[in-house]
This record gives structure tokens, C-alpha cells and sequence, in this order.
């Protein structure tokens, strides 16, 4: 099951992705029937990302599971974050980014040429490190604003606006407050409110770039829920520097690591797995606490 | 059973009566030096006092501290009150000028000068005939289409400069601070021998807020570049990751997180064009009648108000020339408040 890419190094022959999507699937429809209505989930092939000249990410391959949660731990400057940022094409944001692979999401290649980008970005969500509200705009206006960003019409907002800060856990909060500017929000609500306005869109896949890092425990823990929550109706990759997140939310864990040179995927399984009986002598190290 | 009474609140930072008092003689010595400076030496006039009241006020503090807290805290001192000068060097020019426009100019303002123009009076005529209303219209207008031409052009520019930064952007950006540098007797000799001359021939309010506008551009897209640069790419990473395109994202997040930013490069650019005289010398044709043609016809401006007034000579004719400043004044200050509130008005909700 292991893709050999003769150009790696040594190293990257422990690589290991867990089981194959459709067994994953498998498994999801027997714990949440229905849920393979969400298609094959999202493929990264031989993924490779440069800032400039700048080698940052080499090689990763990984898959994701429709209706699983998925984390990516690592130290800092690994490349996690420039991962995900590919799969939903914000890398290109960057300028003089370049990158090298594929995306597969369902199949197609987010890259290929007469790809609509703000429509892969409405497919593939994103949740950032710092909560990010809309100043000039209201809660609700938030939660809203993807719609009128990509110039969607719906005709029951309302309705809508309810299920998306429900699910986001965010509703009993602020159902009395819609009106009221983001900003007067505390962190982690503001964070959720960020969770929310990335539902509105009905994303398949949700990126989440450490999107505890900023908030209180228990604000964490509120998001967490929501994040378990979530999984039952989308594929959710999360980047933490928590381990104990990484642990308590995801299906899978993948440890990423650079040894000076760009960073790379070193090992994915199973979460409980790769705490309990890691492959790679690195991601014991690491998860264990002994270096990072 | 034991009640707690809240203790009542206190500052034991703040300056104790003897402290204030002890700053209290320090100043009015310093008072009293610079008078017996100014009379045991040649110095004298009102610099000298203050030049010396300074320099005493400064010195004695930095000693008092120097004996009582060592160094750090003269230095401190010293610093301190060199700060304060500045400061009052920076208002007392400005208030001296205010003072003098408004009592100059009140003795000329009288309910008639809101409703009459000068087509039946000249500047020597008694104040009580004629009027500015004509040169406040002309002014209102002349700003009026160059904000209409510039605000446009500069936030586009603005937004090229920091959101698009295509190949560009370094040529432009270079020319636009060099606009800002052009004088405003070149912006209207452009005009003139761009415009008037080859084509339209005539004076008109138009050809006027053209070289205003030219002026008025670099100052707006300078101001909003600078807003533009401040708001956070988180919020443009976010707009963008939601699914809209650069445009949407500007539209819907950028520009109006900028929003009181960009009220105050407008405010500034106002301010740059509502007093310019030389362009509107050599455009406007300067007429004395009403003209509510803005493109057609010589048009008055109180500038051009000003400066006739003044030139006329008469002492009526210079009461005129401060009233007109002080309208002049007054409108801008109008000019200002009115954009402010219009750009909060949404906000405060």
C-alpha cells in the first residue's frame, strides 16, 4: 500500500497511510449510516510546496476519509499549515509560492487547468489560527458573508443562519445578539463564529490551522465538541500543536517533520496508533515529549 | 460576625498638594526670571520672554530633580518640558491665526453676504451691499466635482498599489509621490495649456476642479494606500478562503473595514484643494454672479474672493477678504464634520 517515489530518501520508506478510502468509508457507514453520501474524501499526491526557492514541503501523500477527522501534528515550520493551505489553494495566495502534485478531491484535481479556484474554496473550507470575524459586518452578516462572497442566493437565511451557529455551538449565545459586531465577541466565540461563517458555504472539507491556539480551555473544548460534531457530515483535518487535541478529536494522526531540509510526512495511522505503538523512532520521540 | 468595609478608593500616585504646589512656584519662578532677565539685558519683546521662560522653566526643574532624584529623573525632566515646547510652539501659531481670521473677519459678516452676490457692488462698496454667496456656491462646487473625479480615482489607485501590485506598481507608485509635490500654479498652467486653450477655449468651474483635482489625487491615494496597508491580510486570506473572488473580497471586507480611514484621505484631500488659489486664478475667470453652470461661464470661489478683496485695497474691500477667510474657515471645518458623520453614520448603529 506503499507508493515508492524512487527520488526520497531513505526515511521516507516507513511512510505509512492508513487503509485504503473505501475501507474507510467502509467503517464510517457502519458507525454513522449514511455518511457515505459524502463521497471518497480527498486524495494529496506527491505534494510539494516552495516559497520562492525555499523547498518547504516534500512529498507528502495522504488521504482523507469522507467523515473523518484528521490531524496533523508536527513542530513548528514542518510544513502543516503550507499543507493544508494547498489543499484549498490559499497557498497561491503567497507570493512567490509554487507548489508540485495533486489534489484530488472526489476524484478531480483541484489544480487542473479551467479549475473554478473560489469554487474548490467552497468545497474545501477553512478555519484560521487567529479567529477572524468580519469587523464591519454583524454575527449574523458573518455567518452569512461566504453566500454573498461568491454571490450565492438562499431562500430561507434565517433558517440557515440558526443550523450554522447551531452546529458551530455557537447559537444559545448569540441568538438574542445577531445584530451585534463580531468583535464583541470573546475569543472562542469568535472562533466558533469563524466555524460557523465556514459552514454557511456547505464545505465537504473543512481545514482548521490550529484553531485553538489563541482560545482558553474551555473555549477549546467547546470547539472540540463541535469539531466531533462536524464529522459526521464532512472530512475535517485539523492542524494542533496539542497533542492531547489531536488525540481526544481525530480518527487519524499524520507527523510531519523537518530535519532542516523542507518538511515531510513522516508517519500516518490510526490516532490511536500513532500514540500508542508509533512506527518511526521521530514520532515517538515526539509524541512522547522528548524533543518539540 | 465580621463585616468587611470597603476601603475608600485612593490614589497614591497622583501629585500631593505639596508636590503641586512646589511645581506651582517652580513655574512662577520662571515667570519672574524671565521678567528680570528681559530687564537687566537688552533682550526684550514678547519672543524674549518667552524664549527665557522656557529656558528657566527647563533648567529649574531639571536641577530641582537633578537634587532631589539624581540624573535619570532630570533628564526625564528635561525632555518632558522640552516636549510641552513643542507642543505650544505648534498651537500658538495655529490659535494666533484663527484668532486673528475671526476677528478680522466677524466685523464683515452680517446676514446679507449669505444672499447676495457681487454683480450689483464692487469690493470698495459699503459692506452692507453685496455679498460672498456666489464664491461660497462656486467653491462648494469646484470641490465638489473634483472629489467626484478624484475620490474615484485615487481609492482605485490606492487599491492597485496594495491589493493588485501588478508590474506597475513601483512606477506608479513613484509617480504618485511625485504628484503630490507638484505645485498648484503647474497643475492649473496644465489645465490651461492642455485644455482651455486647445479646446474649451473658456473659463468654466470644471476646468478649475480639473487642476484640483490633479492636486488632490496623490494626496488621496497616498492617504488610502497608507489605510489599505493596515488592514490585516488575515481578513482578505479569510474572504478569499469563503469563496469570493479579489474583487468581491475587496468590496465586501476590504474597503469597508478601511472605511473611517479612507473618510480621512478624503478629508485630506479637501483639505489640500479648498483654499487653492493659483489654478483657480487662472481657470475660473472668477465671476461675481451666481453661476450654476459648472461647465460653462467664469465661476467665483472664495479664494478668488479673497485675493480680488484684497487687491481692491479699501479697508471695506479687506474686511471683505477676512470675512471671506473666515467663511472659508467655517466651510471647511462644514466640509470636514459632514464627512466624518457620514462616514460613522453606519457604523454606530
Amino acid at each position: 500500500m506503499n507508493e515508492s517515489h524512487e527520488s526520497e530518501k531513505e526515511n521516507m520508506e516507513t511512510t505509512t497511510r492508513p487503509s485504503s478510502l473505501a475501507d474507510v468509508a467502509n467503517a464510517k457507514e457502519q458507525k454513522v449510516p449514511g455518511t457515505r453520501a459524502m463521497g471518497t474524501g480527498l486524495e494529496t499526491r506527491g505534494i510539494h510546496a516552495w516559497f520562492g526557492n525555499n523547498h518547504v514541503l516534500s512529498d507528502v501523500n495522504l488521504d482523507f476519509a469522507a467523515g473523518t477527522v484528521t490531524a496533523l501534528i508536527g513542530p513548528s515550520g514542518c510544513g502543516k499549515s503550507t499543507f493544508i493551505r494547498t489543499i484549498n489553494r490559499m497557498h497561491e495566495f503567497i507570493p512567490g509560492a509554487a507548489m508540485a502534485g495533486e489534489v484530488l478531491l472526489d476524484g478531480k484535481d483541484v489544480y487542473a487547468p479551467g479549475t473554478d479556484v473560489t469554487k474548490i474554496r467552497l468545497q474545501i473550507g477553512m478555519v484560521f489560527q487567529k479567529p477572524n470575524p468580519f469587523p464591519s459586518m454583524t454575527i449574523g452578516e458573518n455567518v452569512l458573508s461566504g453566500l454573498k462572497l461568491s454571490q450565492q442566493k438562499v431562500s430561507n437565511k434565517d433558517e440557515l443562519l440558526e443550523e450554522c451557529l447551531e452546529r458551530a455551538g455557537l447559537w444559545n449565545e448569540v441568538k438574542d445578539r445577531l445584530g451585534a459586531h463580531g468583535g464583541s465577541l470573546s475569543g472562542g466565540q469568535q472562533q466558533r463564529l469563524c466555524i460557523a461563517r465556514a459552514l454557511a458555504v456547505r464545505p465537504q472539507v473543512l481545514l482548521m490551522d490550529e484553531p485553538c491556539s489563541a482560545l482558553d480551555p474551555g473555549s477549546t473544548l467547546r470547539i472540540e465538541e463541535t469539531i466531533r460534531h462536524l464529522s459526521d457530515t464532512m472530512t475535517i483535518i485539523i492542524v494542533t500543536h496539542n497533542m492531547q487535541q489531536a488525540a481526544r478529536v481525530s480518527d487519524y494522526t499524520a507527523f510531519f517533520l523537518s530535519d532542516g531540509g523542507p518538511g515531510q510526512m513522516i508517519e500516518a495511522s490510526p490516532t490511536s496508533e500513532i500514540f500508542s505503538r508509533p512506527r518511526d523512532k521521530r514520532t515517538e520521540n515526539y509524541v512522547t515529549g522528548r524533543f518539540g | 460576625m465580621t463585616t468587611i468595609s470597603a476601603p475608600t478608593p485612593t490614589r497614591p500616585w497622583a501629585a500631593s498638594p505639596k508636590d503641586r504646589l512646589r511645581d506651582l512656584s517652580l513655574f512662577l519662578l520662571a515667570i519672574l526670571g524671565s521678567y528680570l532677565v528681559v530687564a537687566v539685558t537688552p533682550m526684550k519683546g514678547k519672543l524674549a520672554y518667552f524664549t527665557l521662560f522656557f529656558a528657566i522653566y527647563m533648567s529649574l526643574t531639571a536641577g530641582f530633580q537633578w537634587f532631589t532624584r539624581g540624573s535619570a529623573a532630570a533628564k526625564d525632566a528635561f525632555v518632558n518640558s522640552l516636549v510641552a515646547i513643542g507642543a505650544v510652539v505648534t498651537v500658538i501659531p495655529i490659535g494666533s491665526i484663527i484668532a486673528t481670521v475671526v476677528v478680522k473677519g466677524i466685523k464683515g459678516i452680517n446676514f446679507g453676504i449669505f444672499t447676495h452676490d457681487m454683480s450689483q457692488a464692487a469690493p470698495t462698496d459699503p459692506l452692507t451691499s453685496g455679498g460672498l454667496l456666489h464664491a461660497i456656491t462656486g467653491t462648494v462646487t469646484l470641490v465638489a466635482l473634483a472629489l467626484v473625479m478624484s475620490i474615484p480615482i485615487g481609492i482605485l489607485t490606492a487599491l492597485y498599489l496594495t491589493e493588485i501590485r501588478g508590474v506597475f506598481t513601483r512606477p506608479i507608485q513613484f509617480l504618485v509621490q511625485a504628484m503630490s509635490g507638484v505645485p498648484s500654479v503647474v497643475a492649473g498652467l496644465f489645465i490651461l495649456s492642455a485644455i482651455l486653450y486647445p479646446i474649451t477655449h473658456a473659463y468654466s468651474a470644471f476646468m478649475g476642479s480639473l487642476a484640483l483635482t490633479i492636486l488632490m489625487i496623490p494626496t488621496i491615494a497616498r492617504t488610502s494606500q497608507e489605510v489599505l496597508k493596515l488592514i490585516p491580510n488575515d481578513l482578505r486570506e479569510a474572504g478569499v478562503a469563503l469563496g469570493g473572488t479579489q474583487w468581491r473580497t475587496v468590496a465586501m471586507i476590504v474597503l469597508p473595514a478601511a472605511r473611517s480611514g479612507l473618510i480621512t484621505a478624503i478629508i485630506l484631500g479637501i483639505a489640500r484643494i479648498a483654499g487653492e488659489t493659483a489654478p483657480l486664478l487662472l481657470l475660473t475667470g472668477g465671476g461675481d454672479t451666481v453661476n450654476p453652470n459648472a461647465f460653462s461661464g467664469p465661476i467665483g470661489s472664495l479664494p478668488y474672493y479673497i485675493w480680488k478683496s484684497f487687491n481692491a485695497g479699501s479697508p471695506e474691500a479687506l474686511t471683505r477678504a477676512w470675512a471671506g477667510l473666515l467663511v472659508l474657515m467655517v466651510l471647511v471645518l462644514i466640509l470636514f464634520t459632514l464627512a466624518r458623520l457620514l462616514g460613522t453614520r453606519k457604523v454606530a448603529r
